[in-house]
């Protein structure tokens, strides 16, 4: 692979303090510098690549669980953004090569490309059982040689995730139209249907999904107001992912319940951050989970009486909806349940075209049992364009 | 939803006796399967012929037949015990294709009892290649390109279009038995015809090659509400074209992105929906193109199978398990994570270590077999590891592997242009070849180009060699620095290889590490990369900086186990160790079982009440006992019920100031020297062969010389009969000693009178310190000079008089007080005329300790296992019991999987596994043993008889009752004579150098019932070597031995007099009373 971009690790030593006073010491690779964050564990056993460039991450340092890391380095096919993404990279063993026919840079590359602080050969599951223990903590890293006392007092300085609306941040300034099709598949022809997304902090997968079932696909920043995107005449509203606490985000919420105030029977399907939102525009309340869930292991239940049906889930998310709290968010009833800890995962309003899930039907990386849900949203989308648009003009 | 509530009873069929494809894996499922149907309220039927296994144990099912896996005696079973449902899919190939016949033979419909777990639908679709292409296929899925061929001509006109090389295949079939690759026409024409003779059904299949692309293997469990998931992910080290029973293999699968990862894992789910699995565990395996990414499937398993033990062990997923319940009703959210206790089992292992498997292969027991891994499974067992990273495990498997290697220890002695050239064929040493040729700073480019292994697999074995030069390039004599010495440790060097690098003792190296405070710590495997806590303690070694062992405050005791199961050290050992574990836990210890095979029921975590999965070498298992000793007391190292691996350890653990439970380290030495041990035969007045030590080749005359030819030759620094031979003459022995074994003063040459038609015996015991009870007398049916593992035997003894059975229980008890055994001893006798002589002496278990369970019902390897522990024989109430029915124990050869070996019998151990046949006489016994071993004895045809002159008397008295049987006499000139005779009717065949038609013609035209042959001569054996191979190939019972041809022709007398012998449970058995060694029947039904 001679084209392949190789920078290698820094092989420097590098440090992880957390604000608990706990100290990991390890090797540095991917950007040099220091960051500080909040510390998550991930333990999906792929993805390395889709995890560091997911802007659901912005903000986290994230842990991965699985050992062997770098080993199919990165390709271009495999980002799920441009730029935004873990801030910084926490693993047991970075690979010495890169094997993969995809791959094109390998993995301390793309980090320092994107400017993610790496530390590697250090006992993350010590790690992981410590934020499973004490839950996610503020944590510094380094690997240019800040002092670990200095670094102890960053973490210990850094407020907690939650009260803090990220969103924002990792929007993407000007809307743009997106055409790529997922990995390997051949998209269905556009019929002209139009789904407008609102990115706070979509990953491209997403939109994949959208384009795979033909459907014309407008991003937009997270600010823009109802009157806005309803201007855009969408056939369907997706909500995105995106990392940070959604009650922070009272201009997005206050959005969000306009336009369903505005537009009664135009689909809107929020994923993750935005089933989130949501919940909250609806009236619901969310809450901050210990250590929250990041997988790709994660069984969900459709919560129908008798039903035995699991779907295997990719989820990334610190905060989740209140269960207690959907009576008064206007009719919302559960549709999905996590049978890890029984927190809820979906919601739909019976009465209207509204649908949220908490984890991720795009999955990248993860199983594809929850992609159904872009059908589901699909045929909505195409519904309500056939009705011809009825509440929105 | 809920469990069924219309079945009530269930069978479950076993997998039969160990063999080459399938072995202890399948007790491990079928054990697990057995148990949670219980729990789940069901009366469980089991039928399995294999008597070492755990699952057959009475207290297991509701009633056990340890009776021939076969359709007729399914339909006995059937119809006695009258089940709703047949569960076929813990129980390998050989209980699918056993449901499979039973199905279409209509015996299922006959007794109205259905298939749960696999339809017959089902399992035709996954297993007939043709009907399972085309599934995929429909599905759209990427196939190799395969055709299908009923004949050689047909064959012929397919290739064409697939060219060289070419894969073949017999249709169902199991290890991939009979497969080949052919990389020319003459390879071609000789492998198809050989498959089509192979295949159950008479059809191949011709398959484009698709060798050098990456292997993986996805282990998927699907229950009846439609949900699937993926326990495992498998990715082999060895690419396409070496089984993957051979390959090395490691789990997680390393080099696949996450979308080639999830496009696998669409695909297995389309695979399964379509093959139509939809309550149980299944394989699904597939080649990846490292070039394109192009995914092909190859096969799928709608059972659970040796990857999924594999699967199970290193997720701590029990698939078989959870199998048994998704074929009862349940759905997989209902059921409950074992480790966890608190998520359900709807979900995927996520896993936070690596998993490496290495296979253990046993060539050298068969010279003239080609090592060249294939498509055929030629291994015979595993052994499996757990690091942290892939170097950590790696390095932790090679340890495991018992085969004397410590690290990248092996150089070959060769140039570079022919390592590089060895690189390209995969065989059992190839991995060390790797190594060395890295080490000769051959690229990693070009190794490989040659051996296609992954370069992420070799970019990590170049780390650790790299490794292993820096520490031999350090201070010589010197135990490197911490910082050198950590880098080694976390990368998988063991003590030993770092001493050998070094040039200090492996002692040096712990003793400096434990003062660096350089110690593993032990990690759970808990099914969630520690999402969730776990309480449940399956623990593996790791050089990292947090410990979870959370040792106990309790009283414990550690049982090692027996590491990878091989030819003379398997299953038998294993259901040893279970037991100990078992009985020490009723005794009221915390167990702790230490262990590193994956395919048995000790490495299951519910086995013991900890275990920790590494390999049992010094090292780790001294770590082990250290952590253990943080908390709490170690009553005792239980070391004699794993076989040799852990009495090999014995006195480094003694020497580590732990003691052993039982017999002390003292006694094992002094029954294995044999300078010693002769003193003490001579002082107890017991006679044994006589024998000789020579370390030159004068000396070895000498020797042989003064106790007379023939003499039994051995090396004296091996075990298990490795390079044993009987020479008959002074030259033999020159070329014995030329060719085999060079004797020096290091490796000295062992010289044994041998003992001629003398008949041997195996005696199990236990003792207590005090007294001796003797668990089983067993009658060799083979005379002496056949390894007892490979000998058939019947318990209680029929051919021997009440004095000579008195005698040896009187010997066994001398020996095993003047030894001291506490716990287990077995000896080995042999008599000649009316003298007997004692063989051999261990003070461990043996290979017999089930067999001899099963067949009187008394738990003696329990017993013997709280005797160690201290109580006595009284106490526990143990005596002798003789039963009423009689047990016949037959070994099972893998000959049939490596072309161009010879058949016959010798000192040197061969078997893999065998089976149990029961009746009321050594007749039926025997019978029902053959039709379990696949190989029915015939009740009329002809007999083909051809012996050396020395056996003519003998074979008379066989010939005698096969020709009163009415069975017809054949015979080579001089054997005919002979007969001739005495006035028995012969017909004269040729010797295969006497012109045509010849024995091996009328062999391959079917006209041949059954061989007696016999010889004594390396030229006989050369002579007549075509005829037993060719009669193993035509699946003709053959006896190398006359003691054999008795045994078969008083086997015969009772099937003619009764066609089908009734099927006992073993509970049914062991309620009747039987006998005290006084009561008992003296000679019954003798055949000699």
């Amino acid at each position: 692979m001679a084209e392949l971009e190789h920078r290698g690790d820094t092989s420097e030593p590098a440090v992880l303090a957390l604000a608990d006073g706990r100290i990991f010491r390890g090797t540095g690779f991917g950007a040099r510098g220091r960051v500080v964050g909040e510390v998550v564990f991930n333990t999906a056993m792929t993805g390395y690549q889709e995890i560091v460039s997911d802007p659901s991450y912005r903000g986290q340092l994230v842990c991965l669980t699985v050992p062997e890391i770098g080993n199919v380095g990165c390709n271009d096919d495999d980002l799920e953004s441009e730029r935004a993404g873990a801030e910084g990279l926490i693993v047991r063993s970075l690979s010495p090569t890169v094997s993969n026919w995809r791959a094109r840079q390998d993995l301390p590359s793309l980090l320092a490309a994107r400017g993610v602080i790496g530390i590697a050969d250090i006992d993350t599951r010590a790690l992981t059982r410590h934020l499973r223990r004490h839950g996610a903590v503020m944590g510094a890293l380094a690997n240019d040689g800040t002092p670990e006392a200095q670094l102890l007092q960053l973490a210990r300085a850094a407020g907690s995730m939650e009260g803090r609306g990220l969103a924002h941040e990792v929007s993407t300034a000007a809307p743009y139209r997106f055409e790529q099709p997922t990995w390997q598949s051949t998209p269905r022809p556009r019929d002209g249907a139009k789904v407008v997304v609102v990115d706070f902090g979509v990953k491209r997968n997403i939109l994949r999904h959208l384009v795979d079932r033909g459907l014309e696909v407008e991003v937009v920043p997270s600010r823009t107001g109802a009157d806005e995107l309803l201007a855009r005449a969408p056939d369907g509203v997706l909500l995105s992912n995106g990392p940070g606490d959604p009650a922070a985000l009272p201009d997005v919420i206050a959005n969000v319940r306009t336009l369903c105030e505005r537009a009664p029977s135009l689909p809107i399907f929020g994923i993750c951050l935005g089933h989130q939102l949501l919940a909250l525009a609806l009236g619901g309340r969310t809450y901050k989970l210990p250590f929250g869930h990041h997988g790709g292991n994660h069984p969900v239940r459709r919560e129908q009486a008798g039903s035995h049906a699991v779907e295997i889930t990719s989820q990334n998310h610190g905060f989740c909806v209140d269960a207690g709290s959907l009576g008064r968010a206007g009719g919302a009833e559960v549709t999905r349940l996590n049978l890890f800890d029984h927190t809820v995962a979906g919601v739909r309003l019976s009465t209207r075209p509204i649908l949220g899930v908490q984890y991720h039907p795009e999955a990248a990386p993860g199983p594809h049992d929850a992609s159904p849900w872009f059908d589901t949203f699909a045929a909505m989308v195409r519904e309500h364009r056939g009705r011809g648009h009825a509440d929105a003009r | 939803m809920p469990r069924r509530d219309d079945i009530k009873r269930i069978l479950v069929l076993g997998s039969g006796p160990i063999v080459i494809g399938q072995a202890c894996e399948f007790d491990y499922s079928g054990t697990q399967a057995v148990k949670a149907l219980v729990q789940e309220g069901y009366e469980v039927v089991l039928l399995n012929s294999n008597p070492a296994t755990v699952m057959t144990d009475p207290e297991i099912a509701a009633r056990t037949y340890v009776a021939p896996l076969q359709p007729e005696v399914l339909e006995q079973v059937l119809a006695r015990e009258q089940p709703q449902a047949i569960l076929p899919t813990v129980g390998g190939q050989t209980a699918l294709n056993l449901a499979i016949a039973a199905a279409r033979q209509g015996i299922l419909a006959r007794h109205g009892v259905e298939l749960i777990g696999a339809t017959p639908e089902v399992i035709a679709r996954a297993e007939d290649r043709e009907q399972f292409k085309q599934a995929m296929i429909e599905i759209g899925l990427d196939v190799p390109r395969s055709h299908y061929c009923r004949s050689l001509s047909e064959a012929r006109a397919c290739l064409e279009d697939l060219g060289f090389p070419v894969i073949i295949r017999p249709s169902f079939t199991l290890g991939g038995s009979g497969a080949a690759v052919a990389y020319n026409r003459e390879e071609f024409e000789s492998r198809v015809q050989f498959a089509l003779d192979e295949s159950m059904d008479g059809e191949v299949l011709l398959e484009e090659s698709v060798l050098g692309w990456k292997e993986y293997e996805l282990e998927v469990m699907r229950d009846g509400a439609d949900n699937f998931v993926v326990i495992c992910s498998i990715e082999n080290l060895d690419p396409m074209g070496v089984h993957t029973g051979d390959s090395i293999t490691i789990a997680p699968a390393q080099t696949l992105t996450d979308k080639e990862y999830q496009r696998m894992r669409d695909h297995a789910a389309m695979v399964v929906r379509k093959i139509g699995v939809t309550t149980g565990g299944c394989n699904i395996q597939f080649a990846v193109d490292p070039a394109t990414g192009r995914e092909i499937v190859i096969e799928m398993n709608p059972r659970v199978s040796r990857s999924s033990a594999l699967a199970s062990k290193a997720t701590g997923f029990p698939i078989a398990k959870f199998a048994a319940k998704l074929a009862i009703g349940y759905t997989l959210d209902e059921l409950v994570n074992d480790i966890t206790r608190v998520t359900p089992a709807s979900f995927e292992p996520a896993i936070d270590y690596v998993v490496t498997k290495i296979p253990r292969f046993a060539f050298e027991k068969f010279p003239g077999a080609d090592d060249t891994l294939t498509i055929q499974m030629k291994s015979v067992g595993e052994v499996m590891a757990i690091g942290r990273t892939f170097r950590e495990s790696l390095g932790k498997a090679i340890c495991s592997m018992e085969q004397d290697t410590h690290g990248f220890d092996i150089e070959p002695d060769c140039t570079d242009d022919e390592l590089v050239a060895m690189l390209g064929r995969p065989h059992p040493r190839r991995l060390w070849h790797v190594g060395a040729a890295l080490r000769r700073g051959i690229s990693i480019a070009l190794v490989h180009e040659r051996s296609r292994i992954d370069t992420w697999f070799l970019h990590h074995i170049a780390r650790m060699i790299a490794d292993e030069a820096e520490l031999a390039g350090g201070a010589r004599g010197q135990v490197p620095p911490l910082a050198a010495l950590r880098q080694a440790k976390r990368n998988g060097l063991s003590d030993r290889r770092i001493a050998k690098l070094v040039g200090v003792s492996e002692e040096a190296v712990r003793t400096r590490r434990i003062q660096l405070k350089l110690r593993p710590v032990y990690k759970r495997i808990d099914t969630c990369a520690a999402e969730f806590d776990s309480g449940t303690p399956y623990l593996y070694s790791s050089y990292e900086d947090e410990d979870e062992a959370e040792v106990s405050g309790r009283r414990k005791v550690v049982i090692l186990g027996g590491g990878p199961n091989r030819i003379g050290q398997g299953i038998e050992f294993d259901y040893c160790c279970c037991h100990a574990a078992f009985a020490l836990r009723e005794a009221g210890y915390e167990t702790v079982m230490v262990n590193c095979n994956p395919e048995t029921v000790s490495t299951d975590y519910d086995t013991s009440d900890r275990l920790y999965f590494e390999p049992l070498t010094r090292e780790h298992v001294l770590e082990v006992l250290d952590a253990e000793a943080r908390s709490g007391t170690i009553a005792g190292v239980l070391v004699q019920f794993g076989g040799q691996t852990p009495l090999k350890l014995a006195k480094s653990i003694e020497a580590a100031g732990y003691r052993l439970l039982g017999t002390p380290a003292e006694a094992i030495d002094l029954a294995e020297d044999r300078e010693r041990f002769g003193q003490l035969l001579e002082r107890i007045g017991v006679a044994c062969p006589r024998w000789g030590v020579a370390r030159s080749s004068e000396e070895a005359f000498a020797v042989a010389q003064q106790i007379g030819y023939p003499v039994l030759v051995r090396p004296s620094y091996v075990l298990g009969g490795r390079a044993m031979e009987i020479v008959g003459s002074a030259a033999a022995l020159d070329h014995y000693m030329r060719h085999a074994v060079r004797a020096s003063p290091d490796h000295p040459v062992l010289i044994d009178e041998f003992l001629p038609h003398a008949t041997e015996f195996d005696v199990d015991a236990v003792g207590d310190g005090t007294d001796i009870v003797v668990a089983g007398i067993m009658e060799h049916i083979e005379e002496a000079g056949v390894h007892s593992g490979d000998s058939s035997c019947s318990l209680p003894p029929v051919n021997v008089p009440r004095a000579v059975l008195d005698e040896l229980r009187e010997v066994t008890r001398t020996l095993g007080r003047e030894l001291g055994v506490i716990g287990l001893m077995n000896v080995q006798f042999a008599l000649r005329g009316r003298r007997l002589y004692v063989l051999e002496v261990n003070p461990r278990g043996s290979r017999t300790v089930p067999f001899v369970c099963k067949a009187t019902g008394i738990p003696f390897a329990k017993i013997a296992a709280r005797v160690a522990a201290g109580e006595t024989l009284s106490a526990l109430g143990a005596r002798e019991l003789v039963p009423d029915h009689v047990s016949v124990k037959i070994p099972v050869f893998p000959f049939r999987k490596f072309a161009g070996v010879d058949v016959i019998l010798g000192p040197e151990m061969r078997s893999t596994g065998e089976v149990m046949g029961i009746g009321p006489d050594f007749g039926s016994a025997f019978a029902s043993a053959w039709v379990a071993e696949g190989t029915p004895l015939p009740t009329e045809g002809r007999v083909f008889l051809s012996v050396t002159d020395d056996d003519k008397d003998q074979l008379v008295l066989a010939a005698r009752k096969f020709h009163e049987l009415g069975l017809q006499l054949v015979a080579t000139r001089g054997t005919a004579a002979a007969l001739a005779a005495e006035g028995l009717p012969c017909t004269v065949m040729n010797k295969t150098t006497e012109g045509r038609p010849h024995i091996v013609d009328a062999l391959l035209n079917g006209e041949i019932a059954l061989v007696v042959n016999t010889s004594s001569t390396a030229a006989d054996r050369a002579a007549s070597f075509t005829i037993r191979r060719t009669a193993l190939v035509q699946r003709v019972p053959y006896f190398t031995t006359i003691s054999g041809a008795l045994a078969a022709g008083e086997a015969i007398a009772k099937v003619r007099a009764q066609r089908r012998p009734p099927v006992w449970s073993l509970q049914e058995l062991h309620r009747r009373p039987g006998f005290t060694p006084e009561t008992a029947p003296t000679v019954r039904d003798g055949y000699r």
